[in-house]
Formats: structure tokens, sequence, C-alpha cells
């Protein structure tokens, strides 16, 4: 077997090598592997691209098969010096890293392509324009910047009074049959595609004003239909946090129920429920199916929810991507930066939230 | 007191005495209330509306209608779910083993003080809009994808998934289902993850105790206890990818068609596309058409996800971790 061959490695080696580690590979030697695995079919590429452009370098192919290399070669020595368990184990911890490696490729792939298209246009005239008579270059996002944070700011105000209201009611108030059922519902609310939500408020204002209208507020219900459910999963799992002996202090002081929910167990959750809110903000603001149905869109700028078409940001993005007109390159540079400028709203609300959840958290232990 | 003969169900022991009614806590309480009947109300609404609003173009005369123009509804809607469905499906099997890879390699492989950093890099993937994906998918990944479809149509043709004339563009229904993989990886990742973490630690320890490795322990203690969870992340992330319009509406060329063959220019549209494409142009019981379809798509998501939560509530009942 596979430790007899071993057996004489220790009289062998230095007396720092004690039975135990017998049998194993080093720690080093992966790491080792890895990059022998690297060079290896860095050297072999290098060859088959001899005499042609440097550029041409096959990076791509390099890491695939420098890994192919370093697994096959790390699986058969610890089949050899260790045992097949262990060799098993072994692709098993190869395979997970390699998964969690591959899922960082297009995260940093599209970060890095967005800012580098993107950085292009992002410039003052992008933010003090809008598309109002543009043909070709030029011209700005403003009128969509301003849709979607009036849009978006509706939808908040609207959803998470009822979002907070709910996951109230469902962990101080809700028993029983009703209560299960809201929270089913929520649940699979959370899944409801979002461009149903939009068709749904289209059917919904056809029957009260009739076919063919595009309005801000049509945009902001059905970002509400949408919003709603994850203000209530996040508020709700932050009030069931809350300690149930601060509740019962304050019943034992006599203070009604409606006061201890509203001055005791709100106050000590309002932090994880802030959270909750802006990271719930930060998965609507980027919703284009829905908006396209029911904002559509306009290239002048339009502050008024309630008449015409309202653009917004992501719908932006979507109708430079898909009628380019006759400057292709300058309405897709003009997607690229509108794209940027919603991972930067993205990434700062969700940052924010990250650092007040962090920060007010509230603190249990003394 | 002694001798309870009458009127002992009038005054049960039990009964404490009647709490005092204050008008704060019937307002507040009834507020609350209302707003969780009001999320039943939107459902239920979302449910009629949309029935109202497909009724014409079922009952009316197909040849009449813009968007069907003479087909029944039946023959139009059929490629539609197709599409759908096959999407979804390549983009789940995509998904599902990275995720669960990746939800291990968070759990159970990587340092202890790098595992929240990790699940938040992973997170930052859900943030991201999907329109953006779309363009991303559409610019930049087909263009990295087609050299490598050349290789595998020239390679694997022979398999009938890569047969036929490879596009051009790289635009297919095989790119668009590897941009839903991505999209659907953060979700199924994050229940994947919660659940393994759930196993508890004395299966683990046991596990290890008796001298397996790492991976045996995975096998015979995390994944029996992780079943349930791992199939319900897979249906939520299932429904997630029946739904998703923007990045399949950018990334594909879409023609509408039956097709298996994942290479080729021609393909299968998935319900959500086809609306977001057709939206625009849509007049009249146009429009109505379009809603149906969304209706189809309502159903079928609504009942994945219906059937996730089931699992998952019916496990969370049963499970010791709770």
């Amino acid at each position: 077997m596979a430790t007899l061959t071993t057996v004489p490695r220790p009289t062998t080696s230095p007396a720092a090598h004690s039975s135990l580690t017998a049998g194993q590979l080093p720690k080093w030697l992966p790491w080792t592997l890895l990059a022998v695995g690297l060079v290896l079919a860095g050297a072999v590429f290098t060859i088959l691209n001899f005499g042609g452009d440097p550029a041409d370098f096959n990076i791509a192919g390099t890491i695939f098969f420098g890994f192919l290399i370093f697994a096959i070669g790390l699986i058969i020595l610890s089949n050899i010096v260790e045992s097949s368990r262990r060799a098993a184990d072994r692709l098993a911890t190869v395979l997970v890293s390699f998964a969690f490696a591959l899922a960082l490729i297009p995260l940093i792939s599209l970060l890095y392509t967005v800012v580098v298209d993107g950085i292009g246009r992002f410039d003052p005239t992008f933010f003090s324009w809008t598309m109002r008579n543009v043909v070709g270059e030029g011209g700005g996002a403003v009128h969509a910047i301003w849709g979607t944070l009036l849009i978006t700011l509706g939808a908040a105000i609207i959803s998470v009074p009822i979002g907070l209201l709910t996951s109230i009611y469902l962990v101080e108030y809700g028993r029983g049959r009703l209560a299960r059922a809201i929270t089913f519902f929520v649940d699979v609310m959370t899944g409801i595609p979002s461009i149903v939500a939009g068709l749904f408020i289209v059917a919904l204002f056809t029957l009260i004003l009739g076919p063919g209208k595009y309005m801000g507020i049509m945009g902001t219900l059905s970002l509400t239909v949408l919003m709603i459910p994850v203000v209530v999963r996040s508020s709700e799992e932050m009030l069931r946090l809350v300690p149930n002996e601060l509740r019962e202090a304050s019943y034992a002081l006599g203070v009604p129920k409606w006061l201890t929910v509203a001055k005791v167990v709100l106050p000590t959750a309002i932090a994880g429920i802030t959270t909750g809110i802006m990271l719930s903000i930060s998965r609507v603001i980027g919703e284009t199916a829905p908006l396209l149905l029911t904002a559509g869109f306009t290239t002048s700028l339009n502050l008024n929810l309630f008449d015409q078409p309202m653009m917004t940001l992501p719908v932006f993005v979507y109708t430079q991507f898909q009628n380019p007109g006759t400057n292709i390159d300058a309405a897709l540079g003009r997607a690229w930066a509108g794209a940027l400028t919603l991972i930067i709203i993205v990434m700062v609300l969700n940052l924010v939230a990250r650092f007040i959840a962090k920060k007010f958290a509230p603190k249990f232990g003394r | 007191m002694s001798t309870r003969t009458d009127s002992a169900p009038t005054t049960a022991p039990t009964a404490a005495p009647p709490a005092k009614r204050r008008l704060g806590d019937v307002v507040f309480s009834g507020t609350a209330l209302g707003a969780g009947i009001l999320i039943l109300g939107i459902l239920v609404a979302v449910t009629v509306f949309l029935i109202a609003q497909s009724l014409p173009a079922l009952t009316e005369d197909p040849a009449e209608n813009p968007i069907l123009k003479g087909e029944s509804f039946l023959a139009y809607v059929g490629p539609l779910v197709f599409g759908t469905i096959w999407a979804a499906l390549l983009a789940l099997a995509i998904a599902a083993p990275l995720s669960i890879g990746i939800a291990l390699f968070i759990s159970h492989y990587a340092p202890r003080r790098l595992a929240a950093l990790l699940g938040y890099i992973i997170d930052l993937l859900a943030a991201i809009p999907s329109v953006v994906f779309g363009l991303w998918g559409a610019l930049t990944f087909a263009g990295y994808l087609q050299p490598f479809y050349v290789w595998l149509n020239a390679n694997l043709g022979w398999f009938p998934l890569f047969s036929g004339p490879v596009s051009a563009t790289g635009r297919t229904i095989l790119t668009a289902a590897l941009v839903l993989a991505v999209m659907i990886l953060p979700i199924m990742t994050a229940i994947c993850r919660e659940v393994f973490l759930q196993t508890p630690k004395l299966h683990e320890e046991a596990a290890l105790a008796l001298g397996s490795t790492r991976w045996e322990m995975i096998r015979m203690a995390v994944f029996p206890f992780a079943r349930g969870g791992m199939v319900s992340a897979a249906m939520l992330a299932l429904g997630r990818a029946l739904g998703e319009t923007m990045a399949v509406t950018m990334v594909l060329s879409a023609s509408g068609v039956v097709s298996f063959q994942v290479l080729t220019s021609t393909n299968p549209t998935p319900i959500p596309a086809n609306i977001a494409l057709k939206f625009g142009e849509a007049h009249g019981t146009g429009v109505n058409a379009l809603i149906a379809t969304g209706l189809i798509l309502f159903i079928v998501t609504f009942a994945v996800n219906a059937f996730a939560r089931w699992i998952v509530n019916r496990r969370a009942e049963f499970s010791g971790a709770n």
C-alpha cells in the first residue's frame, strides 16, 4: 500500500519530520505545482505563438491548461504518496476553489469593461444634457437620472410604510392562518418576474384610463410591487432579532403594546431596517423591464410623475443599445456611461447600507 | 368555588382580566393588519387584472390580432414557452454545480476570517442591474465566446446540441444562458451557504473524528442534511431565470423557433424577452396577446416558486437546526 512506500522516509529526512506528517504531501507542494503548471502551459503557448504577434498570446488557454496540469499532477502525486481517499479530498478541494475562481471572472470582466468603456462619456455633458434633438454625438442622461430618482423615490415612499407595517404585523401581532398565508405569499411575491409586475400595471391602467398610457407613476407602482416583499422580508428578520426581554421589560413598566413597538422595538432594530430598505432600493433602481412597459421612454426632461412618459437610467441604457441610430459608437458610449452611473449608484447604496448596519447595530453584550 | 356545578364555563379559571383596549393599540394593530391584507390584495389584483386583460386575446379572432397574425394563441405561445424553459434549464444546469461549489468553498473551505468577505463579493453579483449584464453579455462576453463556439462546433459538432452553422456574433442562446447562470449564481449560492452552515456541528465533528477526510465529511454529513435546501435553492434560481428579461433580450438575436441547437443564430425566444421586444410596436388587442403570454409566465413562475417555498418551509419545521 501507499503507506509502505513512505515508511523509509522519516529515516532519511531530518528529525523535524515526525511520523505524524509522514505519508503527506508537504504544504508548499500544491502552490509550487500550480506555478509549474502555469509556466509549462505558458511555454507551450509561447512556442505555438512563435513569430506571431505577442498580443495574440492565449491567456485563457494558458490559465486553463496550467490549471489542468496542476490538478492532474496533484491528484496523481497524492494517489502515490498519500492514498486514494486523500486524493479524492484534494480533487474536491481543487474543484471547489476552481468554482469560486470561475465565478469571479465574469464579475471582474464586467466591472472592468463597464469602467473602461464608460469612463469616456462620463463627463459633465453627460450629466447636464438631455437627449432632446441630439443626433449622433453628444447628448446626456440628465433626464434619465431625474426620472430614476423620482420614480424610485416614489416607490420607496409607497412601499416602505406598507412593508414595514406588514413586518410589524407578522412579528408582533400575526398569529395563525392569516399570518402564515401572508408570510408564504410574500415569499412567493419575491419571485414575481419583474416584467409581470409591469404588465400588471399596464393591465390596471388600461382598464382605468384606456390603452397606450405611459406615466412615471405607473413605473413607480410597478416598482412598488417588486419592492414591498423585499422590505417585508428584511424588516421582519430585523424585528425578530430584537430580544424579547426588551419587550417584556417595557410591558412590565405598564407601557401599552403599540408604544412598546414604536418606542422600544423599532428604535432597536432601526439600523437593520434602514440597511434592508437601502438594499431593496438598490435592487429596484436597476429594474428595466417594468419601466420599459410603464414609464416608457422619451428624449426630454419630464419631472411630472402623472403625465407623459418619463425616461429612466436603465431604460436609457437599453434604448441607446437597442436603437443606436446612425452613430453607433456614440450611442454605445452613452450606454456604457449610463451603465457606469447605474453601477456607481448601486454600489454606493450597498456600501452605505453595510456601513449603517455595522456602525449603528445595537450592542447586546456589554 | 369548591362546588363547580353551574356557571363554570363562564368564569373559566384561565381567563385573564379583560385587557383594556386602548385606542392606540387598536389603530396600530389595525394598520399593521391592513398592510398585511393589502399585500394579499395586490397579489389577487395581479392575477385578476392579468386574466381580465388576457381574455380579449383569447376570445377574439386571431386573424385581426396584430401580434398573433392569424395563428391561434396556443400556437403562438408554444415556442415561447419552450424558449423560456429551455433557456432557464440551460442556465440552471450551468449554475447549479458552480454555486454548490462556491457555497462549499465559502462555508467549509475558505479561511474563517475571509468567508464573510468572499460571501459579500458573490453578493455583489446580485447587486449589478440586469441591463448592465445585458450590455456586457451582448457587447463583450459574446465576442469572447464566439471563437470557443467555433471550436466547439468543429470538434463536438456530432453532438446535436452543438451542431448547425455557428453564429458569427456569438449572440446565441448558450451565451444568454451563461449570462443568466451568472445572474442566478448569487441567490443559489446564498441559500446553499445558509443550509450548509446549518449542518449540526456535532455531525461534522463526529465524521472527522472517525477519520474521514474533509470531502468525506461533506459527503456524509453536510450533503444528506442539505439535500432539501439545495433542491429548493435550485428551484428558486430557476424561478429567477424564468422571469429574467433584459439580459436575454439584449444578448439574444431572437427568432422564436423551437430548436435545441445552442450555437446557431436562430434561437428560441423566452416569453419575457418577447414581451420586451414586441411591446413597443403592439397596439389594440396585440397588447392583450402579450399580456396573456405574461399571464402564462406568471403562472409558471408562481408554481415553481410556491413549490420551492413549500419544500423550504416543510424542511424548516422538522430540521434539527432550529
